[in-house]
């Protein structure tokens, strides 16, 4: 035992210095599900991004004789009932779910954390944004996405295009009605920092806030920060899918894996697969990003690294 | 042997026995589901097709239209008309004569008195009678005699078929509900549950929302009518479930209104226990076309008058957009045998449908391509034709359902062909229908460049949906967006069309410019008819007699019902 543990504080010695990320790294790899998470998840990506590149069938193309296929060599996940690839149309669709998902999780997290961390470190600043917190805690969500799609569609369509115009809206739009979770546990584990030793001892020595912040609190609120971020995603495709259903979201030839789900759902019975395809998609992407949250945690909290 | 011979001799004859020598109530039991539940027997207290339908069993109509749109005289001797001196020569008065010997089915004659009295209850102040345009204008209902009705009108009426006529303005009677007039319609549930009436059956048990229980009417004016002896009418479920109990599992007889996918619909009838038949009526799926400029530069002047859309215009444009499209190809995939390909907006009744437009029913890409090539649109670097610097890209806008966006893809694919480009977008029905001038996502509003959706008329007279294009009825901020000329067209030559017809009371005539109208609007391409959509029902195949009749209730023959053994 003293003969290992020996051997390891040598090697600790001998090692190059290294930095935080390196720890982080290591004790990511030990946790298993986030390491096949993360797999998967980079799998996934890559293929959206780079498979419509390769595959050969335009997700467009229609081919009306060959509708309603059940999958085959040509076509390995099928077609639907205008004969279109139904891989080709998981591929781009993902291509957008990934994309909103992930965009506007980052949108929501950013503006989450902020919100916050002001509203838990500044006193002052804590009624007024917790007040503002509830107001949009309490604005019915679908209303809401109604009057902000009407009024702001044109004016995006006009500067970006329907297609980025309408990504840029949806984005915003789910970014900005979903952070308020996020906000709330964020306050409340900055509160409950506050009233520690370490905060104490820093404040003492003089750390201005912003190092406060970026020093001593945010490294501490990270877990419960990854475990939104990854419900996050999750969240921003099924919104997405609902939107396009109601007719708000991208145009209806446009597909992403909520859309895929939704027109086949008239299907169920005739075509089971077509429903299977886009909801295995959605779920194993949100479980592998789950994953690789809870990994992330770990890695991530200094009070578990290393142990 | 011997024995068994006779027998078979026996049934064989049993079997080759007519139809018409079957007598009252020998062929038993039929059992009807409607998935949506009727809540009462009377047409006049609810606008639901449902509650009219079951009513229609037991209430019947001076006249009624056959599976052809054309007037059969029902309870009432013949249809009067100008010539033969039923409807007066300034177009104000209308005489019908009832049949002699009619019976309730308690037994009393029915008499002219039930006739005026069934206008006086619908009009009567205070009751909100669901039928009362049936019966506008109408001044006051004269009886001569016990035979003899007199209808006079406010005005000259061209279609004085409006009051009696039809399964939505049957004749009550009038010793039943003398005392359940106007504000008290709706409390006399006895009555609403279980008129007394003319037809082939009687209610015995009525079960709101759920069962009617219903037997042949003994007084029935036919004495070998109705072949079944008890009716059970089913309410409730869904298409589906519906369909699957008479063409899957045989439980019922009759399901009204099966809107299911063709392929739906085609997987349960291979069971062979069902027949699906369907019928057509007016309703036509089409796109519409729009001759002003829906840019948001306009601000509030957008899609109105002032502003003539960039490219729309050009009647060559909207002619190719329609050469593009292959009819066939979108009844198959969306309608089957409930839809047939049409070139016309207006496709029925009979005498009212144009053959002059039927060259749209087979695509022409290339036709397409080389009309916009003459009128000077080139195509582009990115495959998309332009003149003068205007690009052919089109908004496409319709509701959210599952078949019209399989239309959309198709349409889009068929134009992307012929060099224009196309956007689509779909809203919630309710917000694209819902005519709320404050949404600027309405079909009336129409800030897209095309859109499709559905439209019919009621009833067989084309006179009021042919004048929705007349000039005046486009919507504009003026008149709140209220309208039904989406398309904003404007045409002198129209106008004077509508305008003749509100004062021609002869019906080739009116057929004549009704015709001259729809062949206007196609051979302009304001409007793009792409489906006819019919009325889909199933029965049982042991169920015979079963004539589809969008015109009237589909249970409007069901005297004539019988078993087939």
């Amino acid at each position: 035992m003293t003969e290992v543990a020996k051997k390891s504080s040598v090697e600790q010695a001998i090692r190059p210095p290294r930095s935080q990320w390196w720890d982080v790294w290591d004790q990511f790899k030990t946790h298993k599900g986030a390491l096949v998470g993360a797999a998967f998840f980079l799998f996934i990506v890559l293929a959206v991004i780079i498979g419509p590149y390769i595959w050969h069938i335009g997700y467009e193309t229609i081919d009306i004789r060959a509708r309603n296929q059940a999958p085959s060599f040509a076509h390995p996940f099928g077609t639907d009932q205008l004969g279109r690839d139904t891989f080709a149309r998981m591929l781009k669709g993902g291509q957008t779910s990934v994309a909103v998902g992930v965009t506007a999780m980052a949108l929501s997290l950013v503006f989450g954390t902020f919100i916050g961390v002001v509203a838990g470190y500044f006193k002052k600043l804590d009624g007024p944004l917790m007040r503002f917190t509830d107001l949009f805690l309490a604005l019915p969500l679908l209303p809401l996405l109604l009057v902000i799609i009407m009024l702001f569609r044109d004016p995006l369509r006009a500067a970006f295009g329907p297609e980025s115009g309408i990504f840029i809206l949806i984005v915003f739009v789910i970014g900005i009605t979903s952070w308020m979770q996020t906000a709330r546990i964020v306050r409340g584990d900055v509160l409950a920092l506050k009233e520690r030793e370490f905060i104490l001892a820093a404040r003492s020595i003089g750390t201005p806030n912003r190092r406060m912040i970026t020093r001593h609190l945010l490294p501490n609120v990270l877990s419960p920060i990854m475990v939104s971020a990854t419900l996050g995603i999750a969240n921003a495709i099924i919104t997405e899918s609902a939107l396009s259903f109601l007719g708000l979201g991208f145009p209806s030839d446009f597909p992403t894996w909520g859309r895929l789900l939704f027109d086949a759902t008239d299907y169920l019975q005739q075509y089971p697969e077509r429903v299977i395809w886009p909801g295995l998609a959605i779920s194993l992407t949100v479980l592998a990003v789950n994953y690789i949250g809870d990994g992330l945690r770990d890695a991530l909290d200094p009070r578990i690294r290393g142990r | 042997m011997k024995l068994k011979h006779i027998l078979l001799g026996a049934a064989a004859a049993f079997a080759m026995a007519p139809a018409a020598m079957a007598g009252r109530g020998d062929d038993g039991h039929v059992n009807i589901i409607y998935w949506q539940a009727p809540s009462m027997m009377n047409p006049y207290l609810s606008g639901g097709t449902k509650e009219l339908e079951a009513a229609s069993l037991v209430i019947e109509p001076l006249a009624r239209y056959d599976q052809d749109g054309n007037m059969v005289p029902w309870l009432a001797e013949s249809v009067p008309t100008v010539e033969n001196g039923g409807v007066s020569a300034d177009l104000k008065s209308i005489t019908w004569k009832l049949k002699s010997g009619l019976k309730w089915s308690d037994g009393s004659p029915v008499t002219s008195e039930d006739v005026k009295f069934s206008w006086e209850y619908c009009t009567a102040e205070g009751g909100g009678c669901s039928q009362s345009e049936k019966y506008n204008n109408v001044a006051s209902v004269e009886t001569p005699d016990e035979l003899t009705v007199i209808v006079h009108f406010d005005v000259a009426k061209p279609f004085p078929y409006g009051p009696f006529v039809g399964a939505q303005a049957p004749i009550i009677q009038k010793a039943q509900f003398a005392n359940c007039m106007g504000p008290k319609a709706p409390e006399c549930s006895e009555q609403n549950f279980a008129p007394i009436g003319t037809g082939p059956f009687v209610v015995t048990e009525f079960r709101p929302n759920d069962v009617i229980s219903l037997k042949a009417n003994d007084n029935y004016r036919d004495p070998n009518k109705p072949a079944f002896a008890t009716v059970t009418f089913k309410g409730g479920g869904d298409a589906t479930a519906a369909g699957r109990a008479v063409l899957e599992t045989g439980e019922f007889d009759y399901a009204w209104n099966l809107q299911l996918a063709p392929d739906v619909l085609a997987n349960m009838s291979a069971k062979g226990k069902g027949t699906v038949v369907s019928s057509f009526g007016t309703l036509v799926e089409r796109i519409m076309i729009n001759l002003t400029d829906p840019d948001p530069k306009w601000g509030d002047e957008r899609a109105t008058r002032k502003h003539p859309h960039p490219f729309l215009t050009d009647k060559a444009v909207r002619q190719a957009l329609s050469m593009a499209i292959d009819r066939e190809l979108l009844v198959e995939i969306g309608y089957g045998a409930a839809g047939r390909p049409t070139c016309n907006v207006l496709p029925a009744p009979e005498i009212y449908k144009s053959t002059a437009n039927d060259g749209c029913l087979v695509q022409d890409i290339e036709g397409a391509k080389a009309l916009l090539d003459n009128a000077g649109w080139k195509v582009g670097a990115d495959g998309i034709r332009a003149k003068d610097g205007v690009r052919l890209s089109i908004l496409y806008q319709t509701s959210t359902n599952a078949v019209r966006q399989d239309f959309q893809a198709l349409i889009k694919e068929w134009w992307k062909q012929i060099g224009v480009e196309t956007e689509l977008r779909n809203i919630d029905a309710s917000v694209f229908f819902g005519s709320d001038p404050g949404s600027p996502d309405t079909f009336q509003k129409f800030f897209a460049d095309v859109e499709m959706y559905a439209n019919n008329f009621d009833g067989t007279d084309p006179e009021s949906y042919m004048a929705y294009w007349e000039c005046k009825q486009a919507p504009s901020p003026e008149n709140q967006w209220q309208g039904n000329n989406m398309p904003r067209y404007c045409s002198e030559d129209y106008d004077k069309l509508v305008a003749e017809m509100a004062t021609t009371g002869d019906l080739n005539e009116r057929a004549r410019l009704a015709k001259a109208m729809n062949d206007m609007l196609m051979q302009d391409y304001i409007i793009l008819p792409l489906v006819d959509r019919g009325r889909v029902s199933a029965h049982a195949n042991s169920l015979g007699g079963v004539v589809l009749n969008t015109w009237d209730s589909e249970l409007w023959n069901a005297a004539d019902w019988f078993r087939i053994k």
